[in-house]
């Protein structure tokens, strides 16, 4: 019992360390030189160039703390958590809590009750659609979804809104990708139970005006979800401040592994929904008769739990305050006004998605040119782009496009990447013109 | 260029994308299906016009990669004047060729022209561009109504 102290106080003091250099980092120029040397995989050489990644949209690279924190786990720690009394248990059963409250440090939630860990944004979706659906949603009611969704926030609606004879409305998107708030305002009635919408979307970049659409919306009394899977990582999050009902996020766009999420949601609303998965952790007392449910986070996370990249998460979240958010967003949209101006004078290339608020995501079109071709071309030129309809099949359609290409951002690019891109991209061109 | 981009890129497949042979909408065809790649979202028609068991005439409509129209193109003009059972061959053929399974140097003499697709076999996730049209012709001739994906 003593080494397992001793180990908490170690972990509360590397907390206190890392808030001591937040507030020394903040007169410091961001130096992303130094920030790439802490993502080992930025080094390697793809088909013999250095890697240019830029398709953090659909997952971002890891630091090495994180690495490092997962062999730790692994070398040192692993156990089962939660029931265990043996030292290494409770000392696994502390490091995973511990990432609980960091979590809610991050998106500053009144009390870590409200974290539950999931495995990525949809199941955090998906828990909501099904529990919250379930329970909420009738016969003749709606669900409000926007035009410029991931399928996963698409399809668990169209699942439960069927189940339910419940139908789902969607906010149309204009030629920008900007949702059309008038349209939101006239689809919200008393029939509206819920609203679920991306915080920022993984195809167009757009940043929607979440704060204005949760304040409309909680006027009718509905409360909202948010899709942040492409927030998180670019913007400050705070859900009290932001007042949404229910924040779901992933891991590993956060350069934390994959296979772990979060559900942020407001503690009445758990409180009222039944449980999504039944089984272990998630009960206080079973009988043949009856089962109590366990209290809050716990309610909500049947079975062992993904526990080493819950841990690795944590560990992420350090690295993002170390630097701090702020000075990552306002890099990240110097490197877009940066991609945005080089890109457009490519010619013939057209960006889809040109919201006045946007995040370092880039999507574009060349007439003649394939997006799968160009991702080909590129890939040989060690750059890494998304290529295809994004999960985003409606936005493509809305755009009368069949796919794009699309460049995303995060912390570590430079702007000597958006060169090698514009480079890669004439090369392509010069090939099929 | 590299030369494995170079393998997957051959000219022929670049001049068959710019200038697609055959490909129209034939009016009347008696047989007709729609092709889909949800990976990309490439969407394809193949018409034809089959009389005796023989192919008097194909074509095709859609959008896709360079790879997906130039192996829409080339199957068109490879298969136009066949007999129906000797493109379903063909395609067996054709199916192992860009899967890798005849090695490293194929036997390309019934292969014709669609040999220079053989670079397709170290791309596996180009297999599906250049087989979506060959799906969606021996769906149609098969005259199965259903869209056919690639998934």
């Amino acid at each position: 019992m003593k080494k397992f102290c001793q180990s908490g106080l170690i972990i509360k003091r590397q907390r206190m360390d890392i808030k001591v250099e937040t507030s020394k980092k903040k007169t410091e120029a961001y130096d992303v030189e130094k920030i790439r040397k802490d993502f080992p995989i930025l080094l390697q050489k793809v088909h013999g160039k250095n890697l240019c990644y830029l398709d953090n949209a659909a997952t971002t690279q890891k630091p090495q703390s994180v690495i490092d924190e997962l062999s730790k786990y692994y070398e040192t720690i692993n156990s089962n958590v939660h029931r265990g009394v043996h030292l290494l248990s409770e000392m696994a059963t502390q490091a995973y809590e511990e990432s609980r409250l960091k979590v809610s440090d991050f998106i500053n939630a009144s009390s870590e009750s409200e974290i539950i860990f999931t495995r990525g944004t949809t199941e955090g979706i998906n828990l909501v659609a099904q529990s919250f659906g379930r329970v909420n949603l009738k016969e003749g009611d709606e669900a409000i979804i926007s035009a410029m969704e991931h399928h996963s926030n698409i399809v668990p609606w169209q699942l439960i809104c069927e189940e339910k004879k419940a139908k789902l409305k969607i906010i149309p998107i204009d030629d920008n990708g900007e949702i059309i708030y008038e349209e939101f305002e006239k689809l919200l009635s008393e029939r509206t139970k819920i609203v679920s919408v991306v915080y920022v979307s993984n195809s167009l970049g757009t940043i929607n005006p979440v704060k204005k659409i949760i304040k409309k919306a909680h006027s009718f009394g509905v409360p909202v979800l948010l899709d942040g899977a492409q927030a998180i990582q670019h913007l400050k999050v705070d859900v009290q401040e932001l007042d949404c009902d229910f924040f779901a996020f992933s891991g590993h766009k956060i350069y934390g592994p994959t296979g772990i999420g979060v559900l942020y949601g407001k503690k009445n609303l758990f409180d009222s929904m039944p449980p999504y998965m039944g089984g272990g952790d998630m009960i206080s007392k079973v009988t043949f008769e009856k089962t109590t449910y366990n209290q809050l986070p716990h309610k909500f996370e049947a079975g062992t739990p993904n526990i080493a990249d819950t841990i690795g998460l944590g560990k992420a979240l350090d690295y993002v305050n170390q630097i701090g958010i702020d000075k990552i967003a306002t890099y990240e949209k110097e490197l877009l006004d940066y991609a945005t101006k080089s890109l457009s004078q490519v010619e013939g290339l057209k960006i889809i998605g040109q919201a006045k608020e946007k995040s370092s995501v880039i999507s574009f079109v060349f007439d003649n040119v394939h997006p799968h071709d160009v991702g080909t071309f590129l890939d040989f030129e060690g750059i890494a782009v998304r290529t295809g309809h994004h999960c985003t099949q409606p936005v493509m359609d809305r755009f009368h496009v069949p796919a794009t290409t699309r460049a995303s951002f995060a912390l570590y690019n430079t702007k000597e990447e958006v060169d090698v891109l514009v480079n890669g991209l004439k090369k392509v061109l010069e090939v099929f013109s | 260029m590299d030369n494995e981009l170079r393998e997957l890129y051959q000219q022929v497949i670049l001049d068959h994308n710019k200038s697609p042979r055959n490909f129209r909408v034939i009016e009347n065809a008696n047989h007709h299906s729609e092709g889909y790649n949800p990976l990309c979202g490439d969407r394809i028609d193949i018409y034809l016009d089959v009389e005796n068991g023989i192919v008097k005439d194909i074509s095709f409509q859609g959008k896709g990669c360079a790879i997906s129209k130039a192996s829409a193109s080339l199957m068109s003009s490879m298969v136009k004047g066949k007999p129906v059972e000797q493109a379903e061959k063909l395609f067996e053929k054709f199916h192992d060729l860009i899967t890798g399974k005849l090695g490293e140097n194929p036997d390309i003499e019934e292969l014709g022209k669609l040999a220079v697709f053989a670079g397709v076999r170290d791309f596996p996730a180009r297999v599906k561009c250049a087989s979506l049209a060959w799906h969606t012709m021996i769906n149609a001739l098969k005259e199965e109504k259903d869209i056919v994906t690639t998934e």
